[in-house]
């Protein structure tokens, strides 16, 4: 019965229909982007046909180097979503690992995660996730490391705000009288309870990074050419701006729908999980 | 107030001292590099390792870190940031010609995203669930969502170069038709997220009871707007602003790139490129110190908003 109510719960959420939607579409072209894609994305390179405005076989046009946009923007999907994925990935195991050992150890530890915790926020993300670029040099590994180091502070922040208030919850308080030790409480009884906020900022995390990716690529220091990622299709595609516009629009629109499906999804999933926000709806 | 501004003030030295520290590893971190790419890059054959390792002393490379490290922190307590490996320049006397057009930019964006924002949640809030509502909603989500330097790119194309309304790019001699299209585009994701912010705020001051109270009072919709909810939801905005302000500095970068527009974001990326150590560590310790400050000043204004925080400056 429970689960018939919450499935009514999911359909009465626009937000979250709509985003994931967008959401399963883009993982789905990434994933057949072989199949999907007219053309190879970097070795299809005809400077016969550089810069053909948007028609057939070329649906999106061609850019200065003659590469089908549309296979270009395809294989992009593949860049966005796992730079986004891995990097989120990063963050938010290193937030919760922090955050739990954090709010449930306390004392100095507790101190000095905090104060970091404070010092990274005070750090505005991309300029940390340059500075890293600055030290690693561009190209996509270093794009996963950078951005994975630089936005675990609010998942750590959350996390170590509720493993405070559960450590002196009665489950957690009985599972203590059974006997389990801190470390398996922290991740059998506290872990599993915060799994909901967690969710929702990992999703907006995607998102963002998926943003930040685009940016660092866009200003030269993210994924490198010939790599089809959105960011550095329209850092080249800048200088063709008065030639051939139609290189500049579509990469920005796939990520535009990208991470528009995961904001929506995203702040689908805080209607649905965030108990404060749920009241309103009712 | 004035002694909570001074302790507030006094909280930022550790904070600083943690950041350049951290900053500063991660810049430094690779022995040499900076040395070698510096006037290595344009005579690379000539070079011989002695060449090198004279350059390494002229720049103090040679030393340790944490030695290098304790002289940065000597200079950083004078407001000497060092000397750019490759203008040859201090950097202070570097960043003082960039920050003003940076500053310019941001606030302009700030100004815009408070304006449009403030008034798009309000106006949302207020017609709750009605078709306004909807679309103001969509619209700000999709705001979020935007790459900035693609909306850029697009207003640079219909606006610049299709319409001829406003110059492209540069910063003429710094008057306001050059600022519009860099602003508006910094801006357009902060007019989201506060429209949102804003919305959410007055939607939830609605339906407390001092409302319900002034309204059986007698009072006009327009003046409890005015005087209660706007001013109670001031506290929220104002914070959003705050925080998002180190954003809005550090996007700079990314729009000051794009319409070639010559601040500290521009000058950061360049030096980064260049390998420029000196420089990147100002420009970053300048966007960071900004952001600070602005957060220090909105915390002073929440004592002018709201007496109840006033009164707890003791």
């Amino acid at each position: 019965m429970k689960k018939n109510k919450n499935f009514h719960k999911i359909l009465r959420q626009p937000n979250l229909l709509v985003g994931g939607f967008i959401t399963l579409f883009i993982i789905m072209v990434a994933i057949f982007a072989p199949a999907l894609a007219p053309f190879d994305p970097v070795n299809d390179a005809d400077l016969m046909v550089s810069e053909t405005p948007p028609g057939a076989p070329y649906y999106l046009g061609t850019d200065i180097q003659g590469r089908d946009i549309l296979s270009r923007v395809i294989y992009g999907a593949r860049v966005s979503l796992a730079v986004g994925l891995v990097s989120q990935t990063l963050n938010t195991i290193i937030g919760v690992l922090l955050g739990l050992s954090a709010g449930f150890f306390g004392g100095w530890w507790d101190d000095l995660v905090m104060g970091l915790t404070n010092v990274m926020l005070s750090i505005p993300a991309l300029v940390f996730a340059l500075a890293i670029m600055a030290l690693l040099g561009p190209g996509l590994i270093n794009v996963f490391i950078a951005m994975g180091f630089t936005n675990w502070s609010f998942s750590c922040r959350i996390t170590r705000s509720q493993a405070l208030s559960a450590k002196n919850l009665d489950y957690v308080k009985a599972a203590r009288a059974l006997g389990y030790g801190r470390i398996r409480r922290m991740f059998t009884q506290v872990l599993p309870n915060i799994i909901g906020p967690i969710l929702i900022i990992s999703t907006l995390g995607v998102a963002w990074a998926i943003l930040l990716e685009a940016a660092l690529s866009f200003l030269g220091l993210g994924v490198q050419p010939p790599t089809p990622s959105w960011g550095a299709m329209l850092s080249t595609a800048r200088e063709q701006l008065f030639t051939a516009p139609w290189i500049s629009i579509f990469p920005g629109i796939a990520i535009f729908i990208t991470v528009l499906g995961l904001n929506l999804l995203g702040d689908g999933l805080r209607d649905i999980l965030d108990p404060y926000t749920q009241t309103q709806n009712i | 107030m004035f002694g909570y501004a001074v302790r507030r003030l006094l909280q930022f030295i550790p904070t600083i001292l943690a950041i350049s520290l951290i900053i500063f590893v991660l810049l430094n971190v690779l022995p040499g590099n900076a040395a070698l790419m510096t006037r290595g890059a344009q005579d690379t054959g000539t070079l011989t390792t002695q060449d090198i390792e004279e350059m390494k002393k002229e720049w103090g490379l040679d030393k340790p870190l944490w030695y290098r490290y304790a002289v940065y922190l000597k200079g950083l307590a004078t407001a000497d940031l060092g000397n750019s490996f490759l203008r040859h320049e201090p950097v202070s006397q570097l960043l003082k010609h960039r920050i003003w057009p940076t500053l310019k930019l941001a606030l302009f964006a700030m100004l815009i995203a408070i304006c449009l924002g403030v008034f798009l949640g309000f106006y949302s809030a207020l017609r709750q669930g009605r078709i306004a509502d909807t679309v103001t909603m969509i619209g700000a989500v999709s705001g979020v969502s935007i790459p900035q330097f693609w909306l850029g790119l697009l207003l640079m194309y219909f606006i610049s170069v299709k319409l001829h309304l406003l110059p492209p790019q540069g910063y003429g001699d710094g008057n306001l038709t050059h600022i519009i299209l860099p602003a508006f585009t910094l801006g357009i994701g902060y007019v989201a997220l506060l429209a949102r912010t804003t919305r959410a705020a007055v939607v939830e001051i609605l339906t407390l009871d001092y409302i319900r109270t002034a309204r059986s009072k007698g009072l006009s919709q327009l003046l409890i707007n005015y005087k209660h909810v706007m001013r109670n939801a001031l506290i929220l905005i104002l914070t959003t602003v705050g925080l998002q302000f180190g954003d809005v500095m550090a996007q700079t970068v990314i729009v000051e790139k794009l319409f070639s527009w010559p601040g500290i974001g521009s000058l950061l990326v360049d030096s980064i490129f260049q390998r420029d150590i000196p420089v990147t560590q100002g420009c970053i310790l300048v966007i960071i110190l900004t952001f600070l400050m602005v957060n220090l000043i909105v915390d002073l204004l929440y004592g002018v908003i709201d007496p109840r925080i006033r009164a707890s400056y003791k």
